[in-house]
């Protein structure tokens, strides 16, 4: 039995507060009106105010402007019919309308980043379980010594989704505006979303949300409970109990998975769409589960308590770390490759805005998540070298992490990102949380499965 | 010079690779062994140095792809670079997506086929060539080991080489 030691309960608690405070900050911080968006502009060294051009004006004449409104050009007259106060007026709404823009996105910004923390440290625990289903489902010989660690990983699998599931539900009551297709003053004056708003309405939205919830935690459930009982059983019964649920859960999994994609993910950017996005979401939320479980179990075993985990266990994880982080690369290519290579303008701004706005984070994770896995994971000796996964993992864990936040952030905060107090608290937050939540569940069950007729073949799994 | 090796036949993988054992522990040398199929393990137990084809391979592989980025930025960018539907040629990075199906494919290409040439050249394997089989039934179900006489007793190797299992022992004049 493995006990949780005080010190990384005080670590986790210690995350946990921290986070919080700084949650409570960000959250006080955000601006409330465009009084001090306008305070929060002009005090920002590195941006000027930017000028949003009328009708009819030139770069030129924007560029006149800014030397003040009394300046008249000498070589180029600005001719219109209006009187200095008009143009005057005109630019104080253009300007007004930007402050309105900042502000929302600075208001969005705390919530985004807990939605982006949020969904990470969930999707972790989605994606272990859906490797827990394969190991079964596939009948897989060198795995079961790692089935508790899955199966600890997975607990924060119930209070993640139920932390998703309020996050959407305040979306939902308009405590935020995360979600634009939300507010209904927009979609009055959107035809694209209206048309979507058969899919895209709020109470529709929950229930799906609550159907995935609960289909996922019922499998969990019945998983797990199915494992403990197969310890004590005479026969395989409840083995074959949970590979059937297995099967069942990888059925659910991948249609639930790929909608919880468009619902929680795409549709942030409600004007753009997809096919492969489910997929995308899938190979992220894959690679960083795979990546978990090594980590979770080089840990557990540096403290002596899975004696039975060797170098190949370590080894076959961190070959499937390697794979699927160039399989999440092939679907993250494919969609950019795609959309890039037809420009098709409805389609094109996702990546516009990705590029512009987000440059070093966007291609920075994809560095992260392809290079560093590919060369340091491509020697055979360095899969069993544990020091060598673990950073190799930090560095997946962190890249999947920007994925997530590159995915949100566009449509949410925009240009007014910021890798700040907020979001470094929100990862905090939820980091405590995950590590409290699933290193307590590990104490609950002995480390080893005792009746899993893979058992044996698992403790002399040798590569 | 002729040096004579002493050809062990045996019948069984688990046998030949206890036998494998016995004989390097008694310090003759094993000369060759004749399998019919990959007996896992063999190469452990025989003291073989690990196989350095995946590093080639991964040599080959950076080959491909600076061949691929060399070949199309000469020919996309810098010989005749023409606006074609729209696709930026100012520069290889700007027109880099396009590129990178085949950066991948000739990375592979290269990697594949110049690891099995390799291979091919590295154990000898061509068309045409002399089998080198001393006994037809080693590709069948019979596991030959050749150990080096050198200066040893004849006698004793054969007694030795007849307890480790082996079902027939000959003494061969190698050429």
């Amino acid at each position: 039995m493995y006990t949780l030691s005080s010190k990384l309960k005080l670590f986790s608690i210690i995350l946990m507060v921290v986070g919080l405070l700084g949650l409570v900050y960000g959250f006080i911080a955000a601006p409330s009106t465009i009084e001090e968006v306008r305070e929060l502009v002009a005090h920002d060294n590195h941006g000027e105010a930017v000028e949003m051009p009328l009708t009819g004006q030139t770069e030129d004449e924007l560029e006149d402007d800014a030397k003040g409104f009394d300046y008249v050009p000498s070589e180029h007259q600005v001719e219109t019919e209006r009187t200095d106060e008009e143009v005057h007026s005109m630019a104080e709404d253009a300007e007004l309308v930007h402050l309105e823009h900042v502000l929302h996105q600075l208001q969005n910004k705390p919530w985004a980043a807990v939605y982006v923390a949020a969904f990470f440290f969930f999707m972790i625990a989605l994606g272990v379980m859906a490797f827990y289903a394969v190991q079964y489902a596939a009948q897989a010989g060198w795995s079961p010594v790692l089935f508790r660690v899955m199966e600890g990983i997975t607990a924060y699998l119930l209070p993640g989704s139920i932390i998703m599931f309020i996050l959407l539900a305040l979306s939902g009551f308009h405590i935020n505006h995360l979600f634009v297709w939300m507010d209904p003053e927009v979609v009055a004056h959107d035809e694209i979303i209206q048309n979507k708003s058969g899919y895209l309405n709020v109470t529709f939205f929950l229930i799906r949300a609550a159907i995935y919830i609960a289909g996922w935690n019922i499998f969990r459930y019945f998983m797990k409970k199915n494992s403990l009982k197969q310890d004590d059983a005479t026969d395989n019964v409840f083995y074959k109990k949970n590979f059937k649920l297995a099967a069942g859960f990888l059925v659910f999994f991948i249609v639930t998975e790929s909608m919880m994609a468009w619902d929680w993910i795409m549709s942030f950017d409600p004007h753009w769409f997809s096919t492969l996005f489910g997929w995308y979401v899938f190979s992220s939320m894959f690679v960083s589960g795979i990546t978990v479980i090594a980590l979770v179990s080089i840990y557990l075993k540096s403290r002596g308590y899975l004696p039975y985990v060797n170098d190949s266990h370590i080894h076959d994880l961190a070959k499937f770390m390697f794979g699927i982080s160039i399989f999440w690369t092939y679907l993250w290519f494919s969609q950019f490759l795609l959309i890039w290579y037809s420009n098709i303008p409805e389609e094109v701004t996702y990546f516009v805005t990705r590029i512009e706005d987000y440059g070093l984070v966007f291609f920075g994770m994809v560095a992260l998540n392809f290079i560093f896995p590919l060369l340091l994971l491509m020697n055979s000796d360095f899969k069993r070298v544990n020091w060598f996964v673990v950073m190799t993992g930090i560095i997946i864990l962190f890249g999947h992490y920007l994925d997530v936040f590159v995915m949100v952030m566009p449509a949410t905060v925009g240009e007014s990102w910021f890798i700040g107090i907020s979001e470094l608290s929100a990862l905090a937050l939820f980091g405590g949380l995950f590590i409290f939540v699933v290193f307590n569940s590990l104490t609950k069950a002995p480390l080893l499965v005792k009746r899993n007729p893979f058992r044996k073949e698992s403790e002399h799994y040798h590569y | 010079m002729a040096s004579k090796v002493i050809q062990a036949i045996y019948t069984d993988d688990d046998l030949l690779l206890q036998a494998v054992k016995q004989v390097r522990e008694a310090r003759y040398r094993i000369g060759e062994i004749y399998t019919p199929f990959p007996v896992h393990g063999l190469d452990k137990a025989m003291g073989l140095a690990p196989t350095r084809l995946a590093i080639t391979a991964f040599i080959y592989g950076l080959v491909g792809l600076s061949v691929a980025i060399a070949m199309m930025n000469f020919i996309m960018i810098e010989d005749w670079p023409m606006d074609i539907g729209g696709k930026p040629s100012f520069s290889f990075l700007q027109n880099m997506p396009s590129f990178v199906p085949i950066m991948f494919e000739l990375t592979v290409f290269f990697a594949a086929h110049l690891m099995v040439f390799t291979f091919f050249m590295r154990s000898k394997l061509w068309p045409f060539k002399t089998a080198e089989n001393p006994d037809v039934r080693t590709t069948d179900d019979h596991f030959l080991m050749e150990v080096e006489v050198a200066n040893h007793n004849t006698e004793d190797l054969t007694d030795f080489l007849f307890n480790t299992g082996a079902s027939e022992i000959k003494l061969i004049d190698n050429k």
